[in-house]
Protein backbone atom coordinates (compact mmCIF):
# COMPACT_ATOMS: atom_id res chain seq x y z
CA UNK A 1 0.00 0.00 0.00
CA UNK A 2 2.99 2.40 0.34
CA UNK A 3 5.65 2.29 -2.42
CA UNK A 4 8.86 4.26 -2.59
CA UNK A 5 10.65 4.70 -5.97
CA UNK A 6 14.18 5.87 -6.12
CA UNK A 7 13.47 8.67 -3.77
CA UNK A 8 16.11 10.83 -3.11
CA UNK A 9 16.10 14.18 -0.50
CA UNK A 10 18.69 16.93 -0.60
CA UNK A 11 18.49 19.46 2.19
CA UNK A 12 19.05 22.72 0.94
CA UNK A 13 22.90 23.94 2.19
CA UNK A 14 23.30 19.61 3.03
CA UNK A 15 26.38 18.06 1.95
CA UNK A 16 25.03 14.41 1.51
CA UNK A 17 22.11 13.64 0.39
CA UNK A 18 19.48 12.71 3.22
CA UNK A 19 18.09 9.87 1.08
CA UNK A 20 20.08 8.63 -1.72
CA UNK A 21 17.97 6.43 -3.94
CA UNK A 22 15.71 4.79 -1.58
CA UNK A 23 13.49 2.35 -3.12
CA UNK A 24 10.82 0.21 -0.65
CA UNK A 25 7.03 -1.29 -0.68
CA UNK A 26 5.37 -1.92 2.47
CA UNK A 27 2.10 -3.93 2.18
CA UNK A 28 -1.24 -3.69 3.90
CA UNK A 29 -1.71 -5.07 7.35
CA UNK A 30 2.31 -5.77 8.18
CA UNK A 31 4.53 -4.01 10.85
CA UNK A 32 7.53 -2.84 8.88
CA UNK A 33 10.47 -1.33 10.72
CA UNK A 34 13.17 0.74 9.44
CA UNK A 35 16.14 0.59 11.55
CA UNK A 36 19.41 2.63 11.68
CA UNK A 37 22.00 4.76 13.52
CA UNK A 38 20.62 8.23 14.39
CA UNK A 39 21.76 10.56 11.18
CA UNK A 40 21.25 7.40 8.67
CA UNK A 41 17.74 9.79 6.99
CA UNK A 42 14.86 7.19 9.26
CA UNK A 43 13.39 10.31 10.27
CA UNK A 44 13.47 12.28 6.73
CA UNK A 45 12.06 9.20 5.44
CA UNK A 46 8.92 8.35 8.06
CA UNK A 47 8.22 12.06 7.09
CA UNK A 48 8.10 11.45 3.29
CA UNK A 49 5.41 8.97 3.43
CA UNK A 50 2.58 11.39 4.90
CA UNK A 51 3.69 14.44 2.88
CA UNK A 52 5.77 16.26 5.92
CA UNK A 53 8.62 16.30 3.71
CA UNK A 54 8.80 16.48 -0.12
CA UNK A 55 11.16 14.10 -1.60
CA UNK A 56 13.85 16.33 -4.28
CA UNK A 57 13.62 13.48 -6.72
CA UNK A 58 11.48 9.78 -6.97
CA UNK A 59 8.21 9.10 -6.36
CA UNK A 60 5.92 8.26 -3.02
CA UNK A 61 3.06 6.31 -3.43
CA UNK A 62 0.33 5.48 -0.95
CA UNK A 63 -2.83 3.36 -2.39
CA UNK A 64 -1.56 3.56 -5.72
CA UNK A 65 -1.71 7.50 -5.55
CA UNK A 66 1.65 9.50 -5.84
CA UNK A 67 1.46 12.13 -2.85
CA UNK A 68 3.59 14.90 -4.69
CA UNK A 69 0.53 15.37 -6.94
CA UNK A 70 -2.10 15.61 -4.46
CA UNK A 71 -3.48 19.09 -3.24
CA UNK A 72 -3.49 20.31 -0.01
CA UNK A 73 -6.66 19.37 0.94
CA UNK A 74 -6.48 16.03 -0.56
CA UNK A 75 -2.86 16.10 1.47
CA UNK A 76 -4.30 16.58 4.86
CA UNK A 77 -7.06 14.03 3.89
CA UNK A 78 -4.09 11.52 3.07
CA UNK A 79 -3.07 12.52 6.66
CA UNK A 80 -6.32 11.49 8.41
CA UNK A 81 -5.64 7.97 6.89
CA UNK A 82 -2.23 8.02 8.90
CA UNK A 83 -1.92 8.35 12.46
CA UNK A 84 1.48 9.33 13.67
CA UNK A 85 3.37 8.65 17.20
CA UNK A 86 6.82 10.76 18.53
CA UNK A 87 9.49 10.21 20.53
CA UNK A 88 8.84 13.20 22.55
CA UNK A 89 4.91 12.56 21.84
CA UNK A 90 4.22 15.86 20.65
CA UNK A 91 1.02 16.40 22.89
CA UNK A 92 -0.19 19.68 23.58
CA UNK A 93 -0.01 20.29 26.90
CA UNK A 94 -2.50 23.09 27.18
CA UNK A 95 -5.43 20.68 26.60
CA UNK A 96 -6.34 17.95 28.83
CA UNK A 97 -5.65 14.06 27.64
CA UNK A 98 -9.67 13.76 26.37
CA UNK A 99 -9.27 16.89 24.64
CA UNK A 100 -5.94 15.57 23.03
CA UNK A 101 -7.16 12.67 21.60
CA UNK A 102 -10.49 14.86 20.68
CA UNK A 103 -8.21 17.57 19.08
CA UNK A 104 -7.88 15.89 15.00
CA UNK A 105 -11.80 14.80 15.55
CA UNK A 106 -12.20 18.40 16.19
CA UNK A 107 -9.96 19.49 13.57
CA UNK A 108 -11.94 17.40 10.70
CA UNK A 109 -15.12 19.07 11.86
CA UNK A 110 -16.35 16.15 14.11
CA UNK A 111 -19.21 17.22 16.10
CA UNK A 112 -18.52 17.39 20.31
CA UNK A 113 -21.32 14.76 20.87
CA UNK A 114 -19.68 12.17 18.32
CA UNK A 115 -16.28 13.48 19.80
CA UNK A 116 -17.36 12.56 23.06
CA UNK A 117 -18.26 8.72 22.65
CA UNK A 118 -15.04 8.53 20.65
CA UNK A 119 -12.35 9.75 22.77
CA UNK A 120 -14.18 7.34 25.76
CA UNK A 121 -13.80 3.88 23.35
CA UNK A 122 -10.31 5.17 22.71
CA UNK A 123 -8.95 5.77 25.98
CA UNK A 124 -10.60 2.97 27.10
CA UNK A 125 -8.64 0.86 24.40
CA UNK A 126 -5.43 2.05 25.36
CA UNK A 127 -5.92 1.67 29.55
CA UNK A 128 -6.24 5.40 30.27
CA UNK A 129 -9.77 5.99 30.86
CA UNK A 130 -9.58 7.17 34.35
CA UNK A 131 -6.88 9.74 33.33
CA UNK A 132 -9.17 11.72 30.67
CA UNK A 133 -9.18 15.01 32.60
CA UNK A 134 -4.90 15.01 33.40
CA UNK A 135 -3.00 17.06 31.46
CA UNK A 136 0.42 15.77 29.99
CA UNK A 137 2.63 17.36 32.72
CA UNK A 138 0.83 14.95 35.06
CA UNK A 139 1.56 11.61 33.13
CA UNK A 140 4.35 9.59 33.22
CA UNK A 141 6.34 8.68 29.66
CA UNK A 142 4.27 5.39 28.74
CA UNK A 143 0.94 6.92 29.88
CA UNK A 144 2.02 10.14 27.64
CA UNK A 145 2.70 7.52 24.54
CA UNK A 146 -0.67 5.99 25.49
CA UNK A 147 -2.37 9.37 24.73
CA UNK A 148 -0.47 9.63 21.49
CA UNK A 149 -1.25 6.62 19.62
CA UNK A 150 -4.96 6.80 20.98
CA UNK A 151 -5.13 10.41 19.48
CA UNK A 152 -3.04 8.94 16.07
CA UNK A 153 -6.12 6.41 15.72
CA UNK A 154 -8.90 8.76 16.81
CA UNK A 155 -9.08 9.69 12.62
CA UNK A 156 -9.65 5.64 12.43
CA UNK A 157 -6.62 5.89 9.96
CA UNK A 158 -5.26 2.76 8.15
CA UNK A 159 -2.09 3.59 8.92
CA UNK A 160 0.33 4.48 12.15
CA UNK A 161 3.45 5.71 11.47
CA UNK A 162 5.73 5.29 14.42
CA UNK A 163 9.05 8.08 14.69
CA UNK A 164 11.17 6.50 17.58
CA UNK A 165 8.14 6.07 19.12
CA UNK A 166 9.68 3.79 22.29
CA UNK A 167 13.01 5.96 22.27
CA UNK A 168 11.99 7.83 25.08
CA UNK A 169 10.73 5.12 27.56
CA UNK A 170 12.60 2.94 29.77
CA UNK A 171 12.62 -1.08 28.64
CA UNK A 172 9.34 -2.47 30.55
CA UNK A 173 7.50 0.98 29.73
CA UNK A 174 8.56 -0.30 25.80
CA UNK A 175 7.60 -3.77 25.99
CA UNK A 176 4.10 -2.17 27.30
CA UNK A 177 4.19 -0.08 24.67
CA UNK A 178 5.08 -2.71 21.69
CA UNK A 179 2.45 -5.05 23.13
CA UNK A 180 -0.53 -2.44 22.53
CA UNK A 181 0.70 -1.67 19.15
CA UNK A 182 1.07 -5.41 18.40
CA UNK A 183 -2.69 -5.95 19.85
CA UNK A 184 -3.91 -2.70 17.64
CA UNK A 185 -2.34 -4.08 14.56
CA UNK A 186 -3.53 -7.65 15.15
CA UNK A 187 -7.03 -6.79 16.03
CA UNK A 188 -7.39 -3.38 13.20
CA UNK A 189 -5.58 -5.03 10.59
CA UNK A 190 -3.70 -1.31 10.99
CA UNK A 191 -0.55 -1.07 9.25
CA UNK A 192 2.44 0.23 11.41
CA UNK A 193 5.42 1.78 9.67
CA UNK A 194 8.03 2.59 12.67
CA UNK A 195 11.67 4.00 12.69
CA UNK A 196 13.96 2.93 15.91
CA UNK A 197 17.64 2.24 16.51
CA UNK A 198 16.52 -0.19 19.02
CA UNK A 199 17.39 -3.85 17.53
CA UNK A 200 14.62 -5.02 20.22
CA UNK A 201 11.81 -2.62 18.92
CA UNK A 202 12.11 -4.73 15.71
CA UNK A 203 12.42 -7.96 17.31
CA UNK A 204 9.45 -7.20 19.34
CA UNK A 205 7.24 -6.25 17.09
CA UNK A 206 8.06 -5.94 13.05
CA UNK A 207 7.21 -8.59 10.02
CA UNK A 208 9.93 -7.32 8.05
CA UNK A 209 12.82 -4.61 8.68
CA UNK A 210 14.56 -2.21 6.14
CA UNK A 211 18.56 -1.07 7.30
CA UNK A 212 19.28 2.77 6.50
CA UNK A 213 22.93 3.36 6.55
CA UNK A 214 23.73 7.06 4.91
CA UNK A 215 20.55 7.26 3.10
CA UNK A 216 20.24 4.13 1.26
CA UNK A 217 18.77 1.10 2.57
CA UNK A 218 21.33 -1.71 2.19
CA UNK A 219 19.32 -4.65 3.38
CA UNK A 220 15.63 -5.49 3.23
CA UNK A 221 13.60 -8.73 4.92
CA UNK A 222 11.89 -10.93 6.87
CA UNK A 223 12.74 -9.89 10.64
CA UNK A 224 13.35 -13.78 11.44
CA UNK A 225 15.27 -14.13 8.49
CA UNK A 226 17.72 -10.94 8.57
CA UNK A 227 18.43 -11.63 12.30
CA UNK A 228 19.74 -15.86 11.66
CA UNK A 229 21.97 -14.20 8.51
CA UNK A 230 22.95 -10.43 8.46
CA UNK A 231 24.67 -9.79 5.16
CA UNK A 232 25.49 -6.37 5.37
CA UNK A 233 27.89 -4.80 7.73
CA UNK A 234 25.66 -2.25 9.73
CA UNK A 235 23.42 -4.60 10.50
CA UNK A 236 25.81 -7.18 11.66
CA UNK A 237 27.05 -4.01 14.18
CA UNK A 238 23.48 -3.82 15.18
CA UNK A 239 22.79 -7.26 16.09
CA UNK A 240 26.15 -7.03 18.19
CA UNK A 241 25.19 -4.55 20.05
CA UNK A 242 22.15 -6.43 20.80
CA UNK A 243 24.15 -9.53 21.83
CA UNK A 244 27.00 -7.32 24.13
CA UNK B 1 -2.91 66.88 54.00
CA UNK B 2 -3.70 70.20 52.31
CA UNK B 3 -0.24 71.45 54.12
CA UNK B 4 1.45 68.61 52.49
CA UNK B 5 0.17 68.61 49.07
CA UNK B 6 -1.12 71.98 48.84
CA UNK B 7 -0.48 71.91 45.31
CA UNK B 8 -2.31 68.62 44.10
CA UNK B 9 -5.94 69.32 42.93
CA UNK B 10 -7.58 65.80 43.71
CA UNK B 11 -10.25 66.18 41.15
CA UNK B 12 -7.63 67.17 38.32
CA UNK B 13 -5.62 64.08 39.33
CA UNK B 14 -8.59 61.58 39.23
CA UNK B 15 -9.83 62.77 36.03
CA UNK B 16 -5.70 62.07 34.70
CA UNK B 17 -5.93 58.70 36.19
CA UNK B 18 -9.19 57.81 34.25
CA UNK B 19 -7.43 59.46 31.25
CA UNK B 20 -4.22 57.16 31.47
CA UNK B 21 -6.40 53.65 32.30
CA UNK B 22 -8.00 54.95 28.31
CA UNK B 23 -5.13 55.80 26.91
CA UNK B 24 -3.67 52.34 28.56
CA UNK B 25 -6.62 50.04 27.80
CA UNK B 26 -7.75 51.39 24.51
CA UNK B 27 -3.83 51.01 23.01
CA UNK B 28 -3.38 47.82 24.64
CA UNK B 29 -6.58 46.12 23.07
CA UNK B 30 -5.54 47.63 20.03
CA UNK B 31 -1.77 46.44 20.13
CA UNK B 32 -2.89 42.83 20.84
CA UNK B 33 -5.04 43.00 17.78
CA UNK B 34 -2.39 44.45 15.52
CA UNK B 35 0.61 43.09 17.19
CA UNK B 36 -0.41 39.16 17.40
CA UNK B 37 -1.35 38.67 14.04
CA UNK B 38 2.03 40.70 12.90
CA UNK B 39 3.97 38.27 15.31
CA UNK B 40 2.29 35.45 13.85
CA UNK B 41 3.46 36.22 10.61
CA UNK B 42 6.89 36.78 11.89
CA UNK B 43 6.76 33.55 13.50
CA UNK B 44 5.03 31.40 9.81
CA UNK B 45 7.06 33.30 7.35
CA UNK B 46 10.34 32.50 9.46
CA UNK B 47 13.16 29.78 8.94
CA UNK B 48 11.63 26.40 9.16
CA UNK B 49 8.40 27.91 9.45
CA UNK B 50 5.03 26.90 7.80
CA UNK B 51 5.01 29.76 5.51
CA UNK B 52 8.75 29.87 5.28
CA UNK B 53 9.37 32.91 2.95
CA UNK B 54 12.77 35.06 3.35
CA UNK B 55 11.74 37.73 1.14
CA UNK B 56 8.51 38.10 3.22
CA UNK B 57 9.93 37.73 6.53
CA UNK B 58 12.81 39.97 5.76
CA UNK B 59 9.83 42.90 4.60
CA UNK B 60 7.89 42.20 7.96
CA UNK B 61 10.92 42.37 10.12
CA UNK B 62 12.24 45.58 8.30
CA UNK B 63 9.00 47.34 9.34
CA UNK B 64 9.14 46.20 12.93
CA UNK B 65 12.63 46.87 13.02
CA UNK B 66 11.99 50.18 11.78
CA UNK B 67 9.08 51.17 13.71
CA UNK B 68 11.23 50.30 17.32
CA UNK B 69 13.97 52.24 16.47
CA UNK B 70 12.24 55.64 16.27
CA UNK B 71 12.18 57.06 19.63
CA UNK B 72 8.73 57.02 21.00
CA UNK B 73 8.61 61.23 21.63
CA UNK B 74 9.61 61.26 18.12
CA UNK B 75 6.97 59.11 16.91
CA UNK B 76 4.67 60.89 18.53
CA UNK B 77 5.51 63.51 16.53
CA UNK B 78 5.83 62.34 13.09
CA UNK B 79 2.86 60.62 13.67
CA UNK B 80 0.57 64.05 14.00
CA UNK B 81 -0.85 64.07 10.41
CA UNK B 82 -1.55 60.53 10.56
CA UNK B 83 -3.03 60.57 13.76
CA UNK B 84 -5.10 63.80 12.53
CA UNK B 85 -6.32 61.79 9.58
CA UNK B 86 -7.50 58.54 11.52
CA UNK B 87 -9.18 60.22 14.62
CA UNK B 88 -9.45 64.34 14.07
CA UNK B 89 -7.65 65.32 16.51
CA UNK B 90 -3.77 64.92 17.93
CA UNK B 91 -4.51 65.70 21.37
CA UNK B 92 -6.13 64.32 24.06
CA UNK B 93 -6.79 60.29 24.64
CA UNK B 94 -7.80 59.43 20.64
CA UNK B 95 -5.14 61.71 19.55
CA UNK B 96 -2.83 59.86 22.07
CA UNK B 97 -3.97 56.09 20.73
CA UNK B 98 -2.81 55.73 17.43
CA UNK B 99 0.93 56.59 18.15
CA UNK B 100 0.30 54.58 21.17
CA UNK B 101 -0.70 51.56 18.95
CA UNK B 102 2.36 52.20 16.42
CA UNK B 103 4.86 52.63 18.90
CA UNK B 104 4.11 49.15 20.86
CA UNK B 105 2.25 46.85 18.27
CA UNK B 106 5.80 45.83 16.66
CA UNK B 107 7.60 45.72 20.10
CA UNK B 108 4.34 43.25 20.96
CA UNK B 109 5.06 41.30 17.99
CA UNK B 110 8.56 40.43 18.75
CA UNK B 111 7.74 39.23 21.68
CA UNK B 112 4.48 36.59 20.30
CA UNK B 113 7.35 35.65 17.90
CA UNK B 114 9.42 34.39 20.49
CA UNK B 115 6.65 33.37 22.23
CA UNK B 116 5.68 31.05 19.41
CA UNK B 117 9.59 29.88 19.05
CA UNK B 118 9.43 28.00 22.60
CA UNK B 119 6.32 25.88 21.64
CA UNK B 120 7.62 22.04 21.11
CA UNK B 121 8.17 21.99 17.78
CA UNK B 122 7.27 18.04 17.77
CA UNK B 123 3.76 19.42 19.02
CA UNK B 124 3.06 21.60 15.86
CA UNK B 125 4.07 18.60 13.65
CA UNK B 126 2.04 16.33 15.28
CA UNK B 127 -0.91 19.14 14.26
CA UNK B 128 0.29 19.20 10.98
CA UNK B 129 0.26 15.32 10.50
CA UNK B 130 -3.51 15.12 11.79
CA UNK B 131 -3.94 17.17 9.23
CA UNK B 132 -4.65 20.61 10.06
CA UNK B 133 -4.85 23.29 8.07
CA UNK B 134 -2.16 26.81 8.37
CA UNK B 135 -5.29 28.60 10.36
CA UNK B 136 -5.78 25.92 12.33
CA UNK B 137 -2.48 25.09 13.73
CA UNK B 138 -2.48 28.87 14.22
CA UNK B 139 -5.38 29.01 16.74
CA UNK B 140 -5.52 25.29 17.35
CA UNK B 141 -1.98 24.51 18.57
CA UNK B 142 0.48 27.46 18.71
CA UNK B 143 -1.64 30.16 20.11
CA UNK B 144 -3.49 28.14 23.11
CA UNK B 145 0.61 26.19 23.68
CA UNK B 146 1.82 29.70 23.84
CA UNK B 147 -0.65 30.94 25.33
CA UNK B 148 1.46 31.82 29.14
CA UNK B 149 4.22 33.18 26.94
CA UNK B 150 1.84 35.70 24.25
CA UNK B 151 0.17 36.72 28.03
CA UNK B 152 3.78 37.73 29.96
CA UNK B 153 4.52 39.65 26.54
CA UNK B 154 1.37 41.52 26.87
CA UNK B 155 2.28 42.64 30.35
CA UNK B 156 5.53 43.29 29.38
CA UNK B 157 3.98 45.80 26.61
CA UNK B 158 1.02 47.20 28.90
CA UNK B 159 3.96 48.02 31.71
CA UNK B 160 5.80 49.90 28.51
CA UNK B 161 2.68 51.68 27.19
CA UNK B 162 2.25 53.24 30.96
CA UNK B 163 5.53 54.90 30.38
CA UNK B 164 4.65 56.02 26.69
CA UNK B 165 1.55 57.00 28.09
CA UNK B 166 3.35 59.47 30.42
CA UNK B 167 5.95 60.82 27.20
CA UNK B 168 2.31 61.19 25.31
CA UNK B 169 1.63 64.28 27.83
CA UNK B 170 4.64 66.10 25.72
CA UNK B 171 2.06 66.68 23.13
CA UNK B 172 -1.09 66.93 24.90
CA UNK B 173 -2.08 63.60 25.37
CA UNK B 174 -3.62 64.27 28.96
CA UNK B 175 -2.87 61.59 32.19
CA UNK B 176 -0.72 61.90 34.91
CA UNK B 177 2.88 62.20 32.71
CA UNK B 178 1.19 65.53 31.13
CA UNK B 179 0.64 66.59 35.07
CA UNK B 180 3.67 65.46 36.34
CA UNK B 181 5.36 67.07 33.33
CA UNK B 182 2.75 70.45 33.51
CA UNK B 183 2.81 70.54 37.02
CA UNK B 184 5.41 69.03 38.69
CA UNK B 185 7.63 69.67 36.51
CA UNK B 186 6.88 73.09 34.65
CA UNK B 187 5.79 74.93 37.96
CA UNK B 188 8.21 73.58 40.29
CA UNK B 189 4.97 71.64 42.21
CA UNK B 190 7.09 68.59 44.04
CA UNK B 191 3.89 67.11 45.52
CA UNK B 192 2.26 67.04 42.21
CA UNK B 193 5.33 65.35 41.20
CA UNK B 194 5.22 62.91 43.64
CA UNK B 195 1.75 62.03 43.81
CA UNK B 196 1.88 61.52 39.92
CA UNK B 197 4.87 59.32 39.98
CA UNK B 198 3.40 57.04 43.20
CA UNK B 199 0.26 56.24 41.15
CA UNK B 200 2.43 55.23 38.11
CA UNK B 201 4.16 53.47 40.17
CA UNK B 202 1.24 51.44 41.26
CA UNK B 203 -0.26 50.88 38.47
CA UNK B 204 2.68 49.19 36.77
CA UNK B 205 2.92 46.74 40.05
CA UNK B 206 -1.07 46.23 39.26
CA UNK B 207 -0.23 45.11 35.71
CA UNK B 208 2.63 43.34 36.55
CA UNK B 209 0.56 41.36 39.49
CA UNK B 210 -2.44 40.95 37.35
CA UNK B 211 -0.64 39.56 34.42
CA UNK B 212 1.51 37.05 36.46
CA UNK B 213 -1.49 35.69 38.11
CA UNK B 214 -3.36 35.48 34.39
CA UNK B 215 -0.22 33.40 32.98
CA UNK B 216 0.44 31.40 35.97
CA UNK B 217 -3.97 30.62 35.92
CA UNK B 218 -3.48 29.97 31.88
CA UNK B 219 -0.05 27.03 32.25
CA UNK B 220 -0.69 23.76 32.64
CA UNK B 221 2.95 22.65 32.76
Amino acid sequence: MIRLTDVQKLYPGGTAPALDGVSLSIARGEVFGIIGRSGAGKSTLIRLLNGLERPSAGHVEVDGTSIERLSAAELRALRRRMGMIFQNFGLLASRTVADNVGFPLRLAGVSRHERGAKVEALLGRVGLAELRDRYPAQLSGGQRQRVGIARALATDPDVLLCDEATSALDPETTRDVLALLRDLNRELGLTIVLITHEMEVVRGLCDRVAVIEAGRIVETGAVDAIFADARHPATQRMLAAVAA
Amino acid sequence: MTGLFANVDWAEIGRACLDTLAMLGGSLLLTILFGLPLGVLLYLTGERGLLASRAGNAVLGAIVNVLRSVPFIILLIVMIPLTMALVGTSLGVAGAIPPLVVGAAPFYARLVESALREVDRTTIEATQAMGATTRQIVTGALIPEALPGLIAGATVTAVALVSFTAMAGVVGAGGLGDLAIRFGYQRFQTDVMIVTVVLLVALVQLIQYGGDRLARHVTRR
